[in-house]
């Protein structure tokens, strides 16, 4: 290996071994101007990533309950007060989505149903949905599935319920069928249990999915006046929801007659919360940059006092053939080389701060899945504390530059 | 074969009130392959600057400094510090050692700047150098536990670690006893001797300067021969 790349490998490799030698001789100064660095590096990563953390938990938490986004809720209510017959608004609102080929569509709707547990009976609420609505509102399982098609041809009605419901009969394995005893308006009615949704910490009490269309089965006209008239749900593309939401209001209000009011809005919040969230993460990352930069400023200051102490060795070097090019470079990368350890500290750090169980206890809540420490976090920490060394050397290396070597000799 | 040749130097620098002065002028000095040559003079005769002018650290006001056959006026800067590295070894006063580091981190430090595979065995080359002028057992010592003779025996393997063809020597002996100087100097002619390298010896000392095979003298930035004895 001879010639230009050669020199150039061994050039950088000299370099770095200069830098890191005059880190270690110097170890205590640097130590000690590299702190501002590190904190700002960990504050700057760990605003990132409990950011990308809490935004996960936000828009996870946001979808199970509003749905994904463009999700709409279609109700219709009479000003009046006067009940409408639940299967004029079912059909109204059946006939808009075959009208405009939606293909994600369901009723949603929330009774309670008395349920036999071994320890006897309990009220648990229930929500009525359809198929679809599985996917529309990202609903997990931890063990057996959501609803199928096959669920809705069944003679024994399906539940998903919830790991408290799940936990209550005794954790059975989905495998073996279990069931469960529903009070229905006539008769006590078997149902089979074909899924289990996540519970979160606070979520400490049984609820249960049901299929709507065996809900009508149990359900009798007393249960419907108490809980009224269910909403109905779209899932369409956001870009297309505000014209659509319009066409269906007119469309079901036409099919259900003038004296009843149908409203459509978007129920979904990611966007919104993620939008408002990411102000916060702008607000405290940019002062986690300032933090950043009065750090570089101490950097500066230090590195420049350095370099004036150091001129006598850096004629030295200079009469051994150290080149101004080198001298600049080895400068810089001391800088560079101190601030990317601190950078590495920083983050190390962050990760220690934001994965511990009691931060995450505290941005995740709520979440079934926390996600990974974020990698884009921790790359935009290092690259910040490499920028900063670059700029905090640049400084003091043309500084270094402008050494005259006899002068330096004699200093 | 000359390694350096001075025709008709002049170094002029301009003083605070813009006035000129003069501190060399007319020099002529040419040094061969193995060369002795000692240059005395009093306090601000011009010694350190004819040194930087050999050293290729400065350039002259007018005249022509010739390297190895090349004028040094034709090469870059980046071309003249690498060419000093290579060819140059410098052995001062004071030393100049690196504070903190070690012996053989000292005698590592022109290797640094070699682009070649002198580089990836500094460390053996730069022990061996040590080994050389009888400090094998002292080479994890920083500078302020060695002794002033000891010093200047690391600052000569520093200068001769690339074996350069001429080393210029500002007072070596400058700092020390009589004794140890006339060790040390003994060190650096044997050293040189080994390379054949041509060594220029700048120094106050009658003593140091005979041992030297060409005497010149400088007195007010004119350089006069006192006696020559080509070898």
């Amino acid at each position: 290996m001879n010639g230009l790349p050669s020199r150039f490998l061994t050039g950088l490799v000299g370099a770095v071994s200069e830098a890191w030698s005059e880190l270690r001789v110097h170890r205590g100064r640097v130590l000690l101007s590299l702190i501002g660095v590190g904190v700002a590096v960990c504050a700057l990563t760990g605003v990132v990533a409990a950011g990308s953390i809490a935004e996960q938990a936000l828009r996870e938490s946001s979808e199970r309950s509003g749905g994904r986004a463009a999700t709409m809720s279609v109700s219709a209510y009479n000003p009046s007060g006067a009940q409408i017959p639940v299967a004029d608004v079912r059909a109204a609102f059946q006939e808009a989505v075959r009208r405009y080929d939606i293909t994600y569509s369901s009723e949603h709707g929330y009774s309670q149903q008395q349920i036999r547990f071994p320890d006897g009976r309990r009220l648990v609420s229930v929500e009525t949905v359809e198929v679809p609505f599985g996917q529309m509102h990202r609903v997990e399982t931890i063990h057996g599935a959501w609803f199928t098609d096959a669920d809705e041809r069944r003679l024994a009605p399906a539940l998903v319920v919830n790991q408290r419901f799940w936990e209550l009969i005794g954790s059975p394995d989905l495998r073996t069928h279990p069931t469960v005893a529903l009070t229905g308006s006539a008769t006590d009615v078997t149902a089979l249990v074909v899924g289990v949704t996540p519970s979160s910490s606070f979520e400490t009490e049984p609820t249960s999915f049901l299929l709507a269309s065996q809900a009508l089965a149990l359900l009798g006209p007393a249960d419907q006046e108490m809980y009224g008239t269910p909403q109905f749900e779209v899932w369409v593309p956001p870009a297309i929801s505000q014209e659509l939401g319009q066409r269906l209001s007119a469309d079901i209000s036409g099919q259900l007659g003038d004296d009843v009011q149908v409203d459509v809005y978007r129920n979904d919040y990611a966007e919104q919360n993620a939008e408002s969230l990411r102000q916060v993460q702008l607000l405290v990352g940019g002062i986690a940059l300032l933090v950043l930069l009065l750090g570089a400023l101490g950097l500066v200051n230090i590195a420049l006092v350095t370099v004036r102490a150091r001129i006598r060795e850096i004629g030295i070097r200079r009469t051994f053939g150290a080149t101004a090019g080198r001298v600049f470079f080895a400068v810089m990368m001391e800088s560079v080389v101190a601030t990317v350890a601190a950078g590495v500290v920083g983050v190390m750090l962050a990760i220690l701060l934001i994965r511990n169980p009691i931060t995450t206890g505290y941005i995740a809540q709520g979440v079934t899945d926390v996600p990974p420490f974020p990698m884009e976090a921790a790359l935009l920490g290092l690259v910040a504390a490499s920028a900063v060394g670059a700029l905090a050397g640049l400084v003091p290396a043309l500084v270094a530059v402008r050494v005259k070597v006899i002068d330096a000799i004699r200093y | 074969m000359t390694i350096i040749r001075l025709e008709d130097v002049t170094r002029t620098v301009a003083l605070p009130d813009g006035r000129p002065l003069t501190i060399l002028s007319g020099i002529d000095l040419e040094v061969f392959e193995g060369d002795r040559v000692s240059i005395v003079g009093r306090s601000g005769s011009g010694k350190s600057t004819l040194l930087n002018l050999l050293g290729l650290i400065d350039s002259p006001t007018s005249g022509e400094v010739w390297f190895e056959g090349a004028p040094a006026r034709s090469f870059s800067a980046a071309g003249r510090d690498r060419l000093r590295g290579r060819r140059i070894g410098f052995v001062f006063q004071q030393f100049n050692l690196l504070a903190r580091r070690t012996a053989l981190e000292n005698v590592m430090t022109p290797l640094l700047y070699d682009g070649g595979r002198d580089f990836w065995r500094r460390r053996q080359i730069a022990t061996r150098m040590l080994e050389n002028v009888g400090l094998g057992h002292r080479l994890d010592l920083p500078p302020d536990r060695l002794s002033g003779g000891e010093q200047q025996r690391v600052a000569i393997a520093r200068a001769l670690v690339r074996r350069p063809r001429l080393i210029l020597a500002d007072e070596p002996t400058g700092a020390l006893d009589l004794e140890t100087g006339s060790t040390v100097m003994e060190l650096l002619e044997r050293v040189a001797d080994e390379t054949d390298a041509a060594l220029v010896t700048i120094t106050h000392d009658p003593n140091i300067a005979g041992r030297s095979t060409r005497h010149y003298r400088l007195d007010a930035g004119v350089l006069s021969i006192r006696d020559e004895a080509r070898r």
